[in-house]
């Protein structure tokens, strides 16, 4: 394949302690837990949870000591990131901050941006949301049109973002607005930065919306004349799009991307011993999953030696996104609905609902086929 | 244990394999195959190089070379459609050195394995023949009865035996799923290859052939089938390095899951694959003329070799269904971590 690259890794050697802690961990955070919380995982919110999860120095682990950070490799990341996830833990909370808001602030924020905000996501007390969509810009991002002016000693925000996960349980979002017009269409990816946004600031109202499983999952946000002081800007400012772009490919490179419907699997085994049909499909998921997870340990390399992998980053979470909306419609054609225990019932109804979501957070399934034909050389 | 060569060693190996390849093989050479010409100067070029014995021990003649070393220059075979039974005379020979004996020094060594058509069998100095315990033995090809095994989609010759004489050797392997296991693996890693090799003709022509007025890869409905297929082509050769470095770590008899994932992957890569690079190529493709189909359909055929997906994928599941819930995420992570991670 002309240019992508997945070289085998090995997970570290600190892996086998490291997941024996998480377990011993997850299983009595776990407890409680219902079908419907593992259902939803890393999109389930859980202050609470965050909070333990970084007393015990699982947030920020990469981070310099200096921000409160664990200085551990990106692969000992990936190990407590992916044990979450099987558990299906609720860890939107601090997930979106561990994963590219923080990583984000590290790369291009103020000495002051590191010192103020870094720490307190590695607590586990401040939490994330991402601001990229708008209501005429879901996958033609840089057509947005939330704005921010120039105002004494810092910006004014107009305009509204929409789809933005857990918002109205966050505490700040990195927004990606635009801060000179677009001369014309062609050049619409140039003129927008970044800015942290005090999600309680005079001026945001917040409005969750339903999901159609009838959980608040996402929102929309009204900024009417937002001030944001000139030390929350992020980068540099007309840099936005080059930025944003390159935290896309933190925010695709994880196993969340294959592994969110893992959970069922794990619940709804022991219940397909008598169905004839239950080995094969078993075996093919198993081997799907076996094969994702090394094409994600791949790309978790790669962001451990500094390279930005976002076309690799594009494919596995494209093949990620099939393989973890395929599970549940699997298990669906053989757990018989009257011998099913309530819970897995349970779990496969939500996530039945719930795998919609997959193939269009983060990038939908037509914007990352679009990357990766770019990468073959059709675009 | 295996050994394996570190990544610049297999660079220059598959860097040489693809150079002979690519001046000595090529379509004409794959049409002659398939109209049973043994290719005579190939094969001595790649004896030349000393690939046939590779995977052997250094004290049997062999080079010692690893699983995931032999699935990278499988993987360049099968991007050149594999015109020679190279792997398969490879995986004779490993399997031979794992059962204590030594293989022949010259000639290509024929795979027999239980059940399964023997490829360019009546061509083969000698026989490496598997029972399903693992029993080896090594006959002279001359002293074996061969029947022509009709009906494989790729048309590559193929034979079935019908009586043996007596052995020249016999051995043990270590492990009853060795060989089957070997088997599988070579064509998870010569299907990665050639739909490799199929996907990057399909990517070349969608630049070059236009229709209303622009080169069809200029549209989405196209742009968006190859990326489907870049990322079916990237999963299978990731999946067979995968199980390549497992039959390194754990031997070839306990990287069955591995094995098995990259044997399913492949399989289904090459049906989902296949489609897309014929819909491409539309009529075109679906001449005989044009080389397309010598690729698509050998990875058709070796998708069914050595255990379809069905056949893996049922291991597979079995195997979990057995160990139940709550072991299946720590029996997936368990697989590359403590014994033999180094």
């Amino acid at each position: 394949m002309p240019g992508l690259r997945f070289d085998l890794r090995d997970t570290p050697p600190e892996a086998p302690a490291l997941r024996a802690t998480l377990r011993a961990f997850l299983a009595e955070a776990g407890r409680d837990w219902s079908p419907r919380v593992r259902a939803y995982s890393w999109m389930g919110f859980d202050r609470e949870f965050s909070r333990e999860v970084g007393k015990r120095g699982w947030i920020g682990m990469t981070w310099p000591a200096a921000y409160g950070g664990g200085e551990r490799t990106a692969m000992e990341r990936y190990v407590v990131l992916e044990e979450m996830l099987a558990a299906g833990a609720p860890v939107s909370a601090h997930w979106i901050g561990d994963r590219q808001s923080g990583p984000l602030l590290l790369r291009l924020g103020t000495e002051e941006q590191r010192r103020e905000f870094l720490p307190r996501i590695v607590a586990g007390e401040l939490a994330f949301a991402i601001g990229l969509s708008e209501p005429d810009s879901g996958s033609d991002l840089a057509s947005l049109r939330t704005k921010a002016e120039r105002a004494p000693g810092g910006w004014r925000i107009n305009g509204r973002k929409v789809w933005t996960t857990n918002a109205h349980r966050c505490d700040f979002m990195i927004a990606l607005l635009r801060t000179s017009p677009s001369p014309d269409p062609k050049q619409k990816h140039q003129g927008l930065s970044q800015f942290l946004v005090d999600l309680r600031a005079s001026g945001i109202s917040i409005r969750p919306i339903l999901d159609l499983a009838g959980e608040e999952g996402f929102n929309e946000i009204t900024f009417d004349d937002v001030f944001v002081p000139d030390s929350l800007l992020v980068g540099q400012e007309g840099a936005g799009w080059k930025q944003a772009t390159a935290e896309l490919a933190f925010e695709r490179a994880g196993p969340e991307r294959y592994l969110s419907s893992l959970p069922l699997l794990t619940a709804a085994l022991d219940d397909l011993r008598d169905e004839p049909a239950a080995p094969e499909a078993v075996g093919r998921l198993l081997a799907r999953a076996g094969t994702l997870r090394q094409m994600s340990l791949a790309v978790a390399g790669m962001l451990q030696e500094g390279i930005t992998p976002e076309r690799e980053a594009a494919l596995v979470k494209d093949a990620g996104n099939d393989f973890e909306q395929a599970l549940p419609e699997r298990l669906r054609d053989l757990l018989d609905p009257i011998r099913t225990p309530p819970a897995v019932q349970e779990m496969l109804a939500d996530m039945t609902m719930v795998a919609r979501s997959y193939s269009l957070r983060g990038g939908t399934r037509e914007i990352l086929r679009g990357i990766i034909a770019r990468q073959l050389g059709l675009r | 244990m295996a050994g394996d060569a570190d990544e610049g060693l297999r660079g220059i190996l598959i860097e040489q394999v693809d150079r002979l390849l690519a001046d000595s093989a090529g379509p004409a050479v794959l049409r002659a195959a398939e109209r049973g010409e043994w290719p005579e100067t190939l094969w001595a070029e790649v004896e030349a190089l000393g690939l046939p014995l590779a995977l052997a021990p250094e004290a049997m003649g062999g080079a010692g070379l690893g699983w995931e070393d032999a699935v990278a220059v499988w993987q360049v075979l099968g991007r050149h459609g594999a015109p020679l039974p190279l792997a398969h005379g490879m995986a004779a020979a490993a399997l031979l050195g794992l059962a204590g004996i030594e293989p022949p020094p010259a000639g290509f060594i024929a795979l027999a394995l239980p059940g399964e058509a023997v490829a360019w069998g009546r061509r083969a100095g000698h026989v490496a023949a598997v029972d399903e315990g693992g029993q080896v033995a090594l006959h002279d090809g001359a002293g074996v009865e061969w029947r022509r095994a009709e009906g494989a989609i790729s048309r590559e010759p193929a034979d079935r035996t019908a009586a043996f004489g007596t052995p020249l050797r016999t051995g043990r392997l270590p492990g009853a799923e060795a060989a089957r296991n070997a088997g599988a693996l070579l064509h998870a890693a010569l299907i990665a290859g050639a739909l490799e090799a199929a996907l990057d003709m399909a990517v070349e022509y969608a630049t070059v052939r236009k229709q209303f007025g622009r080169p069809i890869g200029a549209f989405q409905a196209v742009q968006q089938q190859l990326a489907v297929c870049a990322s079916e082509a990237a999963a299978a050769a990731v999946a067979a390095a995968a199980a390549g470095r497992a039959a390194d770590r754990r031997g070839l008899e306990d990287a069955g899951f591995e094995i098995g994932s990259a044997k399913v992957v492949a399989g289904e890569a090459a049906g989902t694959g296949g489609s897309i690079v014929h819909q491409v190529f539309a009529a075109i493709g679906f001449t005989d003329d044009h080389p397309l189909h010598l690729f698509t359909r050998r990875m058709w055929s070796w998708r069914d070799a050595a255990g379809a997906e069905r056949v893996w994928a049922r291991r597979i599941g079995e195997a979990a269904l057995a160990r139940g819930g709550d072991a299946l995420w720590p029996d997936l992570t368990a697989r590359n971590e403590g014994r033999g991670n180094a």
